[in-house]
């Protein structure tokens, strides 16, 4: 168990993770668009990140002493949302509005539209570079803050990644913390005949991590203990960027959505968001 | 410097940016340059040198080298990202969009080696689709200089101004046309540096200097031209473009860049949009260029003095 965490506090993250499944299937149920199995591999990590490690205070959104996140695989957008409301940036009330015209919700994060946002994404890839600007920027003003960076292992197949990961360890980016949400299935993938072989984006992304200079830790990514051992002793480490790979299922949550490619972005029914609802209170 | 600077010496753009880039730095703490590698080329190499904890070597790797501009300005630091204009608005574009100007972040991009005159480099290291492409951008501002005098007013302009913006910078020596004493820059106004009632030519960055002696010839034969100097390419001077066509019924536009897209393009939006008036578009005829000579360049691709003399003629016989 994590030193800084007991039972009861554990039990609450769970059941925050719960809950923003939920709001994430019924949001995109709601807006008829959106991604699912990204968002729901990712959420117990921005759970943790935003309720058991991060710096931040959202009644004052652009503190410059807060520990900066990027989204680096910005479809996953309604997660993080989802999270950022929990917390308390604006109204849970206001995920209703989710990719609607006018809304502050966009279907990919607009830092100029969203209180909590600390960089726009969207376009795979860009979200680590800025996140490595961040930090070498922190360090040049002098400030203690981390940048905490989550990347998709489909994402990884962008070369700008690699270009990142070499930048951050000439700067010795010790205050920067990357999450990769290694799920292993991307919206089509490569060759294969069914759901589980359309995979093998990255298959080794520590041991590449590794080669390019960065401290890695693998984890469970839905580990709430786990995830938050791993950021502390990623905050540890000096002169290194630090990677957490953490291994996590696409569609976790749902037994239907589990594993299968076909959930990245298709729109839940009324009964299946009942089916999926039931089961992910049913499991906490 | 100022000896370079007089009205008809020869100066070179990127000597004067990397002077006057490293005031700046030295000015202003947050103010931090990124090199792709080029930084003796750019003549960024002078931060390298002067000012060390503000130059972050960031490699071959454009795309990286934008992002983390964004990100270094969303913490509240000035980032001056310097290559090749080529690179910098082809390899880093989608970067350039996503990452600098959708969030409108205070990233001042440097392009230099713009246009065709950039050392017998070829069609690979030329920049002549720049224009066209940061012009297409949301929030972004295009400024193109005609000398060093007015580079200097421009990045000072630069480092107040809250948001993206491009500038486009020429490698080798010209002559300065513009007084150090005297000479002013404002966002989005352009400038008569030359008054006269047949025809106006309207140019940018490199192109203004050929397109003032392009006039001289002209006044020799009696036709008397307007030179109409754009520094900002974006936001584009509109009432100066509508007035310039209502008073002399006939215009030339001119640049060191591909006829499509560029400030041709942009004037004959105005003009067809405002006030349709005869006019020809003097600049690179939408093919591929190659190395050379600077002067076979400019004669090969025909962006001459010269060249305009004719398309000068031509456009007053379509006169209405």
């Amino acid at each position: 168990m994590s030193a800084q965490l007991d039972f009861a506090e554990i039990e609450q993250l769970k059941q925050k993770a719960a809950e923003a499944r939920r709001l994430v299937l019924e949001t995109v149920h709601h807006a008829g668009a959106g991604h699912i199995g990204g968002p729901l591999s990712a959420i117990d990590m921005l759970v943790s990140l935003y309720f058991g490690v991060m710096n931040v205070n959202q009644n004052d959104p652009k503190w410059a002493e807060r520990d900066r996140f990027v989204l680096s695989k910005g479809h996953s957008a309604i997660a993080l949302y989802t999270v950022l409301a929990q917390r308390g940036y604006f109204p849970i009330e206001e995920l209703k509005t989710f990719d609607e015209i006018n809304s502050r919700l966009q279907a990919h994060p607009d830092m100029n539209l969203l209180p909590g946002l600390d960089m726009s994404s969207g376009s795979l890839g860009q979200g680590i570079s800025a996140a490595v600007g961040m930090a070498i920027g922190a360090k040049k003003l002098g400030k203690a803050f981390y940048t905490y960076c989550m990347i998709g292992d489909g994402e990884s197949q962008e070369g700008q990644v690699w270009e990142a990961a070499d930048i951050a360890a000439k700067y010795k980016l010790d205050n920067l913390i990357v999450l990769m949400d290694f799920n292993q299935l991307q919206q089509f993938g490569w060759d294969g005949s069914d759901g589980r072989e359309r995979e093998r984006p990255v298959t080794s992304p520590a041991e590449r991590f590794k080669a390019f200079g960065w401290h890695t830790i693998s984890a469970d990514g839905h580990h709430f203990e786990q995830i938050i051992d791993a950021c502390n002793e990623a905050k540890e480490v000096k002169d290194k960027p630090t990677i957490i790979i953490a291994k996590t299922i696409k569609g976790k949550g749902v037994s239907f959505m589990e594993n299968q490619y076909l959930w990245h972005s298709k729109i839940p029914t009324a009964e299946e968001l009942k089916i999926a609802s039931q089961e992910l209170m049913a499991g906490v | 410097m100022s000896q370079l600077l007089q009205v008809g010496e020869k100066a070179s753009m990127r000597d004067v940016f990397g002077e006057v880039l490293l005031n700046i730095t030295k000015k202003d703490t947050k103010a931090v340059v990124l090199d792709g590698d080029l930084a003796n080329s750019t003549k960024t190499d002078t931060v390298a040198k002067g000012n060390a904890a503000q130059f972050l070597q960031m490699g071959i790797a454009e795309q990286n080298m934008m992002g983390v501009a964004a990100g270094l300005a969303s913490v509240g630091l000035q980032p001056w990202v310097c290559t090749f204009a080529s690179f910098i608005t082809k390899r880093a574009l989608d970067q350039i969009t996503v990452s600098v100007a959708q969030p409108k972040l205070n990233v001042k991009m440097i392009g230099a080696y713009s246009g065709l005159l950039t050392g017998c480099t070829g069609k690979t290291h030329q920049g002549v689709e720049d224009v066209a492409i940061m012009r297409s951008i949301p929030n972004m501002v295009v400024l193109a200089p005609a000398d060093g005098v007015e580079l200097i007013h421009m990045m000072e302009f630069a480092h107040q101004y809250d948001g993206p913006v491009y500038i486009r910078l020429a490698r080798d020596a010209q002559p300065q046309i513009f007084d150090i004493e005297t000479h002013r820059f404002e966002l989005g106004k352009g400038l008569f540096v030359k008054e006269g009632g047949d025809l106006t030519i309207i140019t940018t960055g490199t192109q203004t200097e050929r397109s003032v002696e392009a006039a001289r010839l002209l006044e020799k034969e009696g036709i008397h031209a307007s030179v109409l100097h754009m520094p900002t390419i974006k936001p584009l001077d509109q009432e100066a473009v509508v007035k310039a066509a209502r008073e002399t019924g006939a215009i030339v536009v001119a640049e060191e860049h591909n006829i499509i897209g560029g400030l041709g393009s942009a004037v004959a939006e105005i003009l067809g949009e405002q006030y349709p008036t005869p006019m020809i578009r003097v600049g690179v005829q939408d093919r591929n260029t190659e190395s050379g000579k600077n002067e076979d360049l400019l004669k090969k691709y025909n962006i001459t003095p010269a060249d305009m003399v004719v398309k000068a003629k031509e456009v007053l016989s379509r006169k209405r």
